[in-house]
């Protein structure tokens, strides 16, 4: 009886993120699937579309774009981890912290930074790109590969060393292969950001390079071909899905691995120098483009001013509404979408940290299957009964919401797995009944990872562009949606105004990711 | 291989971690490193392998004086507790590993490695994958990798830490045969005094960074340095009085038949039977002797101290080590 209602407890907590995610993403891509696939009631396949030279050149430029930014990434991400992982030196913490700042940055906000960063000419080029990417995307490389490394069992390396192999060959022999799985995932993670990027590709690509995720958005929203969009939204679909699989596999290896790390020391000799270089290059290629945009937001004409902050108040051709009104939007969507994420996102990681893998999978999903085909999918579904939803603004938080959910899901679902069990048990015994250690146990271990995962939905939700640019009406533009607007439009004077509202942005995600850290820190200390 | 260290000192970011330390091993000379957590045994290794530098003092290999030598080029082998084996190469990638780095061709490593392995008594085990050894056999699979390359010296950190009971007592006896056969020059660091008495021709005791006594086994059973190297040996009937300490070796005290004392405490400990008796003064003794008829506990029982026990030692304190 008891067990009876457990199980059909533990049913209802994964049918509710089960029943939205089948509604809000399955629907949505069963409805480009059909697009795609089926014409007029009978199967006809977009042959045409994946035939055509510009569909193989669109294809072979996203893929090759997306190598060649996960190779320069490695290349830049790995002289980083290197030196984090192995040497405590001076301004060791500030290189830490400015390497999260670009990951948590909106993609339109980089974007911004590196066309006010480059010279006229660059801005908009492949090396616009390709930078932008890397800047992205370094932390995920210093992160994965940093803390892989600084667990490496040190003693091998000894051994190494009295075996007779040079510091080359310790590298060579035995770091590297010791680090492959953890190579082979952030690559694979870099790789499918990269092969994904939207926001980027739009803004810095211009008008000569389209990857799949951007030609859907332009045939769909543009040219309204909505079967070709669909066609394409059916190759990157499968693209994703290979590297989501591969990913996985890699990641399954990565586990498994005992970990007896050295804590960092200072270097010395030679290292000296060459760690000196890696911070200060770091340095200099993380705050750069920050700066850059800071800087372009200030600049009127010859001199310095708030001009363009000031703008940001006033009607403009470029939008419906005042910029002001953006800033307003996103941060009644990103409330929304908050409080769906965490609706759906908490069940949901319950579930997952009882080991309900496919449900995990199922999770990520939205992950991996890009932003703009989210997007591209709630066009085609809510466009007519039964639900018609297009004209209502309540798409644009749940859109929001299906990206933040597994950012919600992996930062919970660590700390439920790792709570430990003997700890309810041992409530237990002193005679707290299961509410009171709901209540008194299991809530306060999980206040400081719920504040972070309502942080990180909340900064998701205000930088989302891919899927909300689809789904956002001219008259309630967010601030990415009303960034792009203005870069579409020529003139120094508009891209000073996007990069106010950049700054704007920036600051909002980053008083949310200080917020949702303090609010636990503060009752902890009490 | 002859080695020598010359009064080295190891300070890490400011703090004296080894003051020195000198001694010296003739070619085929086994010495053990004995001293608590934290003594510096271990960095003393670490200076010899050179995987750390001495800020003072100086490390000679036959002669030549090798302090600035960066490990690669030392020709030690190290063996590490719980072996530290390559966890991305099977067994014969791991034995063979010194031999590809010096450039051994595929054939005549492969011969190397077969070599190794027997010594070891792990032929056959070549193509073993090594999360599939147990720790013995990992730790023996560690030893074949150092000597594969047929170092002049071998260091053993610990090298039987993580083994327990039996095992560790075989592995021990194996251990100690192999430096025979090969007589190699070796220092093996451990906390534990049988396996120093039982693997060292000598027994270096490390304290606080600093030798407090290196002898042969049984010279440091007959003469302890001070009344500290007597407690770490585990000696019990110590007495102190002022600067002086008299120990008295427990096998040194006889107990038999009388009325002068009474018995506290008696166990056995394998071989031998151990007694606590409190004698007449209030003094307690520790006897160690053979035979299986021992007193009970609350017996009265006549002592007997051999003089030839008893040695007359330093008090330790920090006025000594200055």
């Amino acid at each position: 009886m008891d067990r009876d209602r457990r199980a059909l407890r533990r049913v209802a907590a994964a049918a509710v993120p089960v029943a939205f995610l089948a509604v809000f993403f399955a629907w949505p891509l069963a409805a480009i699937l059909e697009r795609s696939l089926v014409v007029d009631g009978a199967v006809d396949l977009p042959l045409d579309v994946l035939r055509a030279g510009t569909t193989r050149e669109i294809a072979w430029f996203t893929l090759w774009q997306a190598s060649l930014s996960t190779v320069l990434t490695l290349a830049a991400g790995l002289p980083l981890a290197w030196a984090l992982a192995r040497f405590r030196f001076r301004g060791r913490s500030l290189v830490e912290a400015l390497v999260l700042v670009p990951f948590v940055l909106p993609t339109l906000v980089v974007a911004t930074a590196f066309i006010a960063l480059l010279p006229g000419g660059l801005e908009r080029s492949l090396w616009a790109i390709l930078l932008a990417h890397v800047f992205f995307n370094v932390a995920v490389v210093v992160r994965v590969v940093g803390a892989f490394w600084a667990g490496l069992d040190a003693r091998l390396l000894d051994v190494a060393a009295t075996l007779g192999a040079s510091p080359r060959e310790r590298l060579r022999y035995v770091t590297l292969p010791l680090l492959a799985p953890a190579l082979a995932s952030a690559a694979s993670i870099v790789f499918l950001f990269c092969f994904t990027s939207f926001g980027v590709i739009v803004v810095l690509g211009g008008i000569r390079y389209a990857t799949l995720e951007t030609e859907i958005y332009n045939q769909a929203a543009r040219l309204f071909d909505l079967r070709t969009a669909a066609a394409l939204a059916l190759v990157q679909l499968a693209a994703v899905a290979l590297t989501v699989i591969v990913a996985g596999r890699l990641e399954r290896r990565l586990g498994a691995r005992l970990q007896r790390g050295r804590p960092p020391a200072r270097p010395t000799g030679r290292e000296r120098a060459l760690v000196r270089i890696v911070a200060t290059v770091s340095l200099a290629f993380l705050a750069l483009p920050p700066g850059a945009l800071v800087l372009r937001s200030l600049r009127v004409g010859d001199g310095y001013g708030l001009d363009h902050f000031r703008a940001l108040a006033e009607e403009t051709p470029a939008l419906l509404v005042a910029p002001w009104q953006a800033i307003a939007n996103s941060l009644v969507f990103a409330a929304g979408a908050t409080a769906v994420a965490l609706a759906i996102g908490v069940p949901a990681a319950v579930a997952v940290a009882r080991g309900r893998g496919g449900l995990d999978a199922l999770l990520m999903l939205p992950l991996g299957a890009s932003a703009a085909m989210l997007g591209f999918g709630f066009l085609l579904a809510f466009d007519a009964p039964p639900l018609e939803l297009r004209s209502s603004a309540i798409l644009v938080p749940i859109a929001q919401a299906l990206v933040a959910i597994p950012f919600v899901v992996r930062a919970l679902a660590p700390a439920l797995r790792a709570a430990d069990p003997r700890l309810r048990e041992a409530a237990a015994m002193l005679g707290a009944a299961p509410r009171q250690v709901h209540r008194l146990v299991d809530l306060p271990l999980l206040a400081r990872p719920l504040a972070v995962a309502t942080g990180l939905a909340f900064a998701v939700a205000l930088g989302e562009f891919g899927a909300t640019v689809f789904v956002s009406r001219a008259d309630r533009p967010t601030v990415p949606v009303a960034i792009f607007r203005f870069l579409g439009r020529p003139g120094a004077e508009n891209v000073g105004t996007a990069a106010a509202l950049c700054v704007v942005l920036a600051a909002l995600v980053a008083a949310v990711a200080l917020l949702s850290e303090r609010a636990v820190v503060g009752r902890s200390a009490r | 291989m002859r080695l020598e260290l010359e009064s080295v000192g190891v300070r890490l970011e400011g703090r004296a971690i080894v003051t020195d330390v000198s001694f010296s091993l003739a070619d085929g000379e086994r010495l053990a490193l004995l001293g608590p957590s934290g003594s510096g045994k271990t960095t003393v290794l670490r200076a010899i392998a050179g995987l750390v530098r001495p800020t003072e003092g100086r490390v000679v290999l036959g002669g030549r004086d090798v302090s600035r030598t960066p490990p690669h080029r030392r020709g030690i082998g190290l063996v590490f507790q719980d072996a530290a084996l390559f966890p991305h190469r099977d067994v014969a990638g791991n034995v063979g590993f010194g031999l590809q780095v010096a450039g051994v061709s595929g054939s005549e490593r492969l011969a190397r490695v077969r070599e190794a392995l027997a010594l070891v008594g792990l032929a056959d085990a070549e193509r073993r994958d090594t999360t599939t050894l147990s720790g013995g056999e990992a730790q023996r699979v560690a030893l074949a990798r150092a000597l594969a390359t047929r170092p002049e010296v071998l260091l053993l950190d610990e090298p039987l830490g993580a083994l327990d009971g039996p095992l560790r007592l075989r592995l021990q006896t194996d251990l100690r045969q192999l430096f025979e056969r090969l007589s190699l020059t070796a220092v093996h660091v451990t906390h534990d005094v049988g396996e120093a008495f039982a693997l060292g021709d000598r027994v270096a005791i490390m304290r606080e960074g600093r030798l407090a006594q290196i002898a042969p086994p049984d010279e440091l059973w007959r003469r302890p340095a001070d009344d500290w190297v007597a407690r770490f040996l585990g000696m019990r009937n110590i007495v102190v009085d002022g600067e002086r300490a008299t120990v008295t070796r427990p096998e040194a005290v006889r107990v038999g038949p009388g009325d002068d004392a009474v018995v506290v405490s008696a166990e056995r400990d394998g071989a031998v039977r151990r007694l606590v008796v409190r004698c007449g003064d209030g003094n307690e003794l520790e006897s160690v002797s053979i035979g299986v008829d021992a007193p009970r506990v609350g017996d009265r029982v006549a002592v007997e101290v051999d003089p030839a026990g008893v040695a007359e030692v330093p008090v330790w304190g920090e006025h000594v080590s200055d």
